[in-house]
């Protein structure tokens, strides 16, 4: 027998963490997306892509800075210090991912607000006319849009990589403690990003292509879902714990039927039939691979608080 | 410099949480949440069967997870006695030190900071005992230079068994406990 009786009951520690609600999975997810559509607008820059009028690059900057702005906001909601938050930005904590991401969220605006630029909604260019100048300045040379798309991409990747290595990082919950977090956050992100573009693109080629390229996120992301269980599998008897979380435990229904089966598998099914002309294209595959993200998130961030050191040495 | 460490004697330990209450009422600790709290640890199979009460706070820990993944800077080691504290001026309440810490010794405080123990700082500055060391009745507890070898934690490291609370996290905790 082994057994713990403790007098401590912390608010949102005891008896298993739940310090972070709703706030953090959905900034995660939506970080995770924008990241996404950043690395694709910024592909679709590079590749010149752009010149087609009905390009995905045009829509993408507008959504993703309303996401990335929804986003902070639940994560702003989430700070228990809320006054105290431009603390962030008078210092730089090189150890400290949540100060990486801090400041790269601070360079990715005006990187996605230079894709903005290029071709600003209507509305915006009727009520800032001056717009028109930039845009005209940035329309004539075609390696700065080709230099926009690089940091795109740059920025776009190190955005989906830090909101898995903000986890990661924490050794203390074991679910969390893989290498491979980054991977399927990022992975995850982009195909949530691709299914998005899919469902909204425009242009019949463009469609195709991520729909195609959502294919490809999503049989990676099963590969990197596998390798992540496997490496907590033959890790400790607590990241052996923290895996059967979600492989056999408390969380394994919503884990293999939203996560595995709904986010991933099925919608997977569908594209693959659609790009081989089997069916048409569905905005129902599409969803699911979005809100598969999101629901990941939550699982992540939920069942990595629960998962502890202790759980091995208490059954 | 010094690195304070506490010895606790699990022997002499019965329980009887006056660390607990002298810590609440010398740090002003909100109701509701504790800085030090008391775990009754049983293992065994009945007849041969152990039982160890701990009183158990912040393991100011050699290796910091709490400071390394704070964003603003305001969880910090203290260069007096190597102590990890917090700078409430200076959190935003991410909760990522709370995350970050194996032990849970950490909580918001009800005006939005990350509080925990301080080893009574303010009071040990002045060449005072921790309120729960001065106010434990039978003396289990120990406070003291680890890096003094003359020191009375150091010694009764070196003659009495101990262990610390999971060492398998890595974080090299600076509470040890006699057995």
């Amino acid at each position: 027998m082994q057994e713990l009786t403790t007098t401590r009951h912390n608010l949102h520690i005891d008896p298993s963490m739940t310090v972070w609600g709703w706030e953090i999975p959905v900034y995660l997810f939506l970080g995770g997306m924008v990241a996404g559509m950043m690395i694709i607008s910024g592909y679709f820059l590079f590749s010149k892509r752009y010149r087609e009028t009905n390009c995905a690059c045009y829509t993408l900057p507008l959504i993703s800075l309303i996401l990335l702005s929804v986003g902070m906001v639940a994560l702003f909601l989430d700070l228990e210090h809320k006054l105290f938050v431009w603390r962030l930005y008078t210092t730089f904590q090189i150890a400290s991912p949540m100060s990486w991401g801090a400041w790269i969220l601070i360079l990715v605006y005006p990187v996605i607000i230079a894709n903005l630029l290029m071709g600003p909604p209507p509305f915006l260019a009727n009520k800032f006319p001056k717009l028109n100048n930039i845009t005209t300045f940035i329309n004539q040379r075609p390696r700065l849009i080709q230099n926009i798309g690089v940091a795109n991409m740059l920025l776009g990747g190190l955005l989906g990589v830090y909101t898995g290595v903000l986890l990661s990082t924490m050794a203390s919950r074991p679910l969390w403690n893989t290498s491979m977090l980054w991977v399927l956050f990022l992975i995850s992100g982009l195909s949530a990003a691709a299914a998005f573009v899919h469902m909204i693109a425009k242009n019949v080629k463009e469609r195709e292509l991520l729909a195609k390229a959502d294919n490809g996120f999503l049989t990676i992301e099963i590969f990197v879902i596998a390798l992540m269980l496997i490496g907590l599998l033959t890790s400790t008897q607590v990241h052996i714990d923290a895996a059967n979380l979600l492989i056999s435990g408390s969380y394994a229904p919503e884990f293999w039927v939203f996560v595995v089966g709904m986010g991933v598998v099925i919608p997977l099914i569908i594209q693959l039939l659609a790009v081989n002309h089997k069916i048409n294209h569905t905005p129902i595959a599409p969803i699911m691979v979005i809100v598969g993200g999101l629901i990941l998130r939550f699982i992540i961030v939920s069942a990595g608080q629960y998962s502890h050191w202790l759980n091995a040495h208490f059954k | 410099m010094a690195r304070f460490g506490m010895v606790i004697d699990t022997k002499k330990c019965v329980g009887c949480m006056d660390c607990v209450v002298a810590c609440k009422t010398e740090n002003n600790v909100p109701e509701g949440y504790n800085r030090d709290w008391i775990v009754t640890a049983a293992n065994g199979k009945f007849p041969d069967i152990h039982l160890e009460i701990q009183t158990q706070r912040c393991n100011h820990c050699d290796y910091t997870p709490c400071v390394s993944c704070c964003p603003t800077g305001a969880s910090h080691v203290e260069d007096f006695g190597k102590i990890v504290l917090v700078e409430h001026n200076k959190c935003i309440g991410c909760k990522a030190c709370l995350a970050a810490c194996p032990y849970d010794a950490r909580f918001i405080h009800p005006d939005g900071y990350a509080d925990k123990c301080t080893f009574c700082i303010h009071r040990v500055e002045k060449g005072e005992l921790p309120a729960c060391v001065s106010v434990c009745p039978t003396h289990c507890m120990y406070f003291g230079d680890l890096d003094d070898p003359n020191s009375e934690v150091s010694k009764l490291l070196a003659s009495r068994k101990n262990h610390s609370l999971i060492p398998e996290a890595g974080t090299l905790p600076r509470i040890y406990y006699l057995t």
